[in-house]
C-alpha cells in the first residue's frame, strides 16, 4: 500500500458489495418476484436494476423483491418508493425499461410516464 | 467484481457454529446453486450477531429480514420462498422474547429492541462483515485511520488525539490508553512493541473473542496506529489456543494485510514499518496479567513480577511496551477517523465511549452486547437480556469475573461505568455480566470463583496461593453445613489479607466475590452456618428430600428411580425417605408427578 489514493481506490469497489447491508436509504425498488413476475421475465429485471444502482453508486436506493400484489397481468410490476413523493408504479419492464428508470427516475428523480400504470388504464 | 442482488449472512462466531451454522451455510450454498441463484444471491460467513441465545443466526440483506434459531431443515423454504419469490418466511424470523407487548414478529434487525438499544462502536462490523476478507474490511473504511495517521499525522499528533478521547483500558482496569501511550513513546531503545492482550480468561466472558473472530483487521489496524505512536515496529498478539475460529481468522487478517502491504515495509510509503504475530496462550488465567503475558511471549512460565518497571520503560525482552485489550484496541481507528469529541459523545464525563459486555447466567437473551457508558444496570439486564427466564426472580449479577462482586437487585439503577461500579464495591472488569436468579446460592458462587482461583494462581507469592486456598477450605466447609461464625470472620481477615499483600492484580483482586457476597448475601451465609439451610436450597449437604404423605398416591415410581433404594413403601400407599441412606441426588424430586417430593 502505498497511498491513501490506493486504499481508497479499494474502498470504492468494495463498498458496492456491502452497501447492500446498510439499513438506512431512502429510496426503494420494490420488485415483485412472484410465480407470476418471475414467468413474465422479473428476474433480469431484478439484476439489470441491481447492476446500475451499484455501476451508479447511488447509495441511498435499496432494491428489493416483493410477492405477488395481485395485479398478474400487469407483471412485472416495479414499485419505486420515496420519501415524501407518492408510490410510482411501473408495469410490463424489462432489462431496457428497468435502465431508463434508473438513469430518469432514480438518478435525475423525473417520473417515466409511459412505463407507469397510470398510462395503461 | 460481481454484484448479488442479495446477501445472506450466516453467524460463524463460536456460539452459532457450535450450534451447526457450518451445516446451514453448507445447505444454503447447495440449495442456491439448486436454484441457479448463485450469480444472483451471495452467501457470506460472519462474525457474532451477538444474540448467541437466538443462534443461528442467518440475516438477508438488503431486506434485513432476521431468522433466529436456524437449522438445516429450514434453509430449503427460505431459498425457494424468501430468495427465489421474494416472500420473506416469517415464521422463521427472529420473535422478540424479552417484553410481551412487543411480540410481534420483526422483519428488520434493527427493529428488534435487543439492537436499538445497543450503540455499536468496537463491534460495528461484527455480524455485517466477512472478517476473511479484507475488502470488506476496507468498505467500511478499515484501514483510513492507519492511512490518516502515517499520512497527515505525528507521533505526538496521535497520542494527543488519544489522550483527549480518553480511551481508558476494556480489559478492566480502565487505565487510559493515551497516557500508557505517552509512558512508553519517549524511551529511547532499538526495538520497542506492542502487545494486543488477547488472553480472555474471566468465565462467562467472551467479548475480546467475538471482535477478533468478527472483525480481526480492527485490531491489526489499532496495533499499527499504537505502532506508529510509540515507534514500535512489531507486534504480537497474545491470544488464547483456546479460541480456534479467532486463531484462524486472525492468521487469515495478517496475510491478507500483508499482501496489500498493510502490514510490513514502508506503509503508506511513509516510511513506517510495522509487522504482527500472533503468539497462542496455553490458558492460564493469569498469564491475563500483563508482565505474566510478557513472560509467556518469551517462552517462560507465565508468573507475574513485581512493577515497577512498568512495561512501559522494559517490557517484553526489556524493551519499552504497550499492551492494550482487543476491545480497547477495537476503539481506536473509529477513533482517529471520527475524532475524541464524536468518541466522547457517547458514555460519562469520566468514562466515555462504550462498552461490550458478555450477558450471560439466568437471562434471556444470552449474548454479547455495547451499549454506551453510563446506561444502568436494568436497562442492560431488563431492556436488552430480557430479564431472568421462566418467570424467576433476580437475585444479584456478577460483574468482573473471579476479580468482580455481585451487585443485587438494590444497585439495579446504578449507572455502568469505572466509578460507579467501584463506589458500589464491584468493578467493570473485562466485561462479563453474569446474572442470577433465586435459584442460585450466593456462597456457592463465591466458592466456585475461589475454586476457580485456587486453581489459576501462578503459586509465585504466599498471600495467593496459599491464602486462597484456605479460604476456599472455609468456603467448602460452609456450603457442607460444618461452618460457624468465627469461619466468617475468619474469610473476611484472610481476604483483606490477600487483597493487601498480593504481588499481582489476580492475587489483589482474587477475594472480591467473596467480600462483596459477604457485604450483600450476609444472611445468606449466616443462614448455612447457624440454621443449616441454604436459603437458595442449591446445596446439597443442607438440603432434605421428603415425600409429603397427602399428595404421595403410591405410584411407586420415586422409589424405583431411587439409586439407593431408600424410599421405602408400597403400591397405593404413601412412600417414606430414609434420611439416613438419601444421598441428595434429587431423582425422587424430578421424577414426581404428583408435586409429592418437597424439598427443604
Amino acid at each position: 500500500m502505498k497511498s491513501l489514493e490506493e486504499l481508497r481506490k479499494i474502498r470504492e469497489e468494495a463498498i458496492k458489495n456491502v452497501e447492500m447491508r446498510n439499513p438506512d436509504k431512502d429510496i426503494r425498488v420494490v420488485v415483485g418476484m412472484a410465480t407470476c413476475g418471475i414467468s413474465a421475465g422479473a428476474r433480469p429485471v431484478l439484476s439489470t436494476f441491481v447492476d446500475e444502482v451499484a455501476k451508479r453508486n447511488l447509495n441511498n436506493v435499496q432494491v428489493v423483491q416483493t410477492g405477488c400484489i395481485g395485479m398478474c397481468t400487469y407483471e412485472p410490476i416495479v414499485e419505486i418508493y420515496s420519501p415524501d413523493k407518492e408510490k410510482v408504479t411501473y408495469i410490463h419492464v424489462d432489462s431496457e425499461k428497468a435502465k431508463r428508470i434508473v438513469a430518469e427516475h432514480l438518478v435525475n428523480g423525473s417520473v417515466v410516464r409511459e412505463y407507469t400504470i397510470g398510462s395503461e388504464i | 467484481m460481481a454484484i448479488f442482488r442479495s446477501h445472506v449472512l450466516i453467524c460463524g462466531g463460536t456460539g452459532c457454529t457450535s450450534n451447526k451454522s457450518q451445516l446451514v451455510r453448507e445447505r444454503f450454498e447447495e440449495k442456491i446453486k439448486e436454484v441457479k441463484l448463485d450469480k444472483e444471491v451471495q452467501v457470506v460467513g460472519t462474525g457474532c450477531f451477538g444474540l448467541c441465545e437466538e443462534g443461528p443466526i442467518v440475516i438477508v440483506y438488503p431486506e434485513g429480514s432476521f431468522y433466529s434459531r436456524m437449522n438445516v431443515d429450514k434453509v430449503d423454504e427460505i431459498v425457494e420462498e424468501h430468495l427465489l419469490k421474494g416472500r420473506i418466511v416469517e415464521k422463521y424470523l427472529f420473535k422478540e422474547k424479552a417484553k410481551v407487548e412487543h411480540a410481534e414478529e420483526h422483519k428488520s434487525l434493527m427493529e428488534v429492541q435487543f439492537y436499538s438499544k445497543q450503540k455499536r462502536v468496537a463491534l460495528r462490523n461484527c455480524g455485517l462483515i466477512n472478517p476473511e476478507d479484507i475488502n470488506e474490511y476496507i468498505a467500511r473504511d478499515g484501514y483510513m485511520a492507519l492511512g490518516k495517521v502515517l499520512t497527515e499525522m505525528t507521533p505526538e499528533g496521535v497520542i494527543q488525539l488519544m489522550k483527549e478521547a480518553n480511551l481508558r483500558g476494556r480489559g478492566g482496569a480502565g487505565f487510559p490508553a493515551g497516557v500508557k501511550w505517552s509512558f512508553a513513546a519517549p524511551n529511547k531503545a532499538d526495538q520497542k512493541y506492542i502487545i494486543c492482550n488477547a488472553d480472555e480468561g474471566d468465565p462467562g466472558a467472551f467479548m475480546d473473542r467475538s471482535v477478533l473472530e468478527g472483525d480481526p483487521h480492527a485490531v491489526l489496524e489499532a496495533m499499527a496506529i499504537a505502532g506508529y505512536a510509540i515507534g514500535a515496529t512489531k507486534g504480537y498478539i497474545y491470544v488464547r489456543a483456546e479460541y480456534p475460529i479467532a486463531v484462524r481468522r486472525l492468521h487469515i487478517a495478517i496475510e491478507q494485510a500483508r499482501e496489500l502491504g498493510l502490514l510490513g515495509k514502508n506503509i503508506f510509503n511513509s516510511g513506517f514499518d510495522f509487522d504482527i504475530d500472533t503468539r497462542l496462550g496455553a490458558g492460564a488465567f493469569v498469564c491475563g496479567e500483563e508482565t505474566a503475558l510478557m513472560q509467556s511471549i518469551e517462552g517462560n512460565r507465565g508468573m507475574a513480577r513485581v512493577k515497577p518497571p512498568f512495561p512501559a520503560n522494559q517490557g517484553l525482552w526489556k524493551k519499552p511496551t504497550v499492551i492494550n485489550n482487543v476491545e480497547t484496541l477495537a476503539n481506536i481507528p473509529q477513533i482517529i477517523l471520527n475524532g475524541p469529541e464524536w468518541f466522547k459523545s457517547f458514555g460519562t464525563a469520566k468514562s466515555p465511549g462504550t462498552k461490550v459486555f458478555a450477558l450471560g447466567g439466568k437471562i434471556i437473551n444470552t449474548g454479547l452486547v455495547e451499549v454506551p457508558m453510563g446506561i444502568t444496570l436494568r436497562e442492560v439486564i431488563y431492556d436488552i437480556g430480557g430479564g431472568c427466564p421462566n418467570g424467576k426472580a433476580f437475585k444479584a449479577v456478577q460483574t468482573g469475573g473471579p476479580s468482580g462482586g455481585c451487585l443485587t437487585a438494590d444497585h439495579l439503577d446504578t449507572p455502568v461505568d469505572y466509578e460507579n461500579l467501584a463506589a458500589v464495591g464491584s468493578i467493570m472488569g473485562s466485561g462479563g455480566m453474569v446474572v442470577m436468579d433465586e435459584d442460585n446460592c450466593m456462597v456457592d458462587i463465591a466458592r466456585f470463583f475461589l475454586d476457580f482461583i485456587v486453581d489459576e494462581s501462578c503459586g509465585k507469592c504466599t498471600p495467593c496461593r496459599v491464602g486462597t486456598k484456605r479460604m476456599l477450605t472455609i468456603l467448602e466447609r460452609i456450603t457442607q453445613g460444618k461452618g460457624t461464625l468465627e469461619d466468617l470472620d475468619e474469610l473476611e481477615s484472610l481476604a483483606n489479607s490477600i487483597k493487601n499483600s498480593s504481588l499481582c492484580g489476580l492475587g489483589q483482586t482474587a477475594p472480591n466475590p467473596v467480600l462483596a457476597t459477604l457485604k450483600y448475601f450476609k444472611d445468606e451465609y449466616i443462614a448455612h452456618v447457624v440454621d443449616k439451610k441454604c436459603p437458595a436450597k442449591h446445596c446439597k449437604a443442607l438440603l432434605t428430600y421428603e415425600i409429603d404423605k397427602d399428595k404421595c398416591t403410591g405410584c411407586t415410581l420415586c422409589a424405583r428411580k431411587c439409586p439407593v433404594s431408600c424410599i421405602s413403601g408400597t403400591v397405593k400407599n404413601p412412600h417414606e425417605i430414609d434420611q439416613e441412606k438419601c444421598i441428595k441426588c434429587g431423582n425422587c424430586y424430578s421424577v414426581c408427578r404428583f408435586g409429592a417430593v418437597q424439598k427443604n
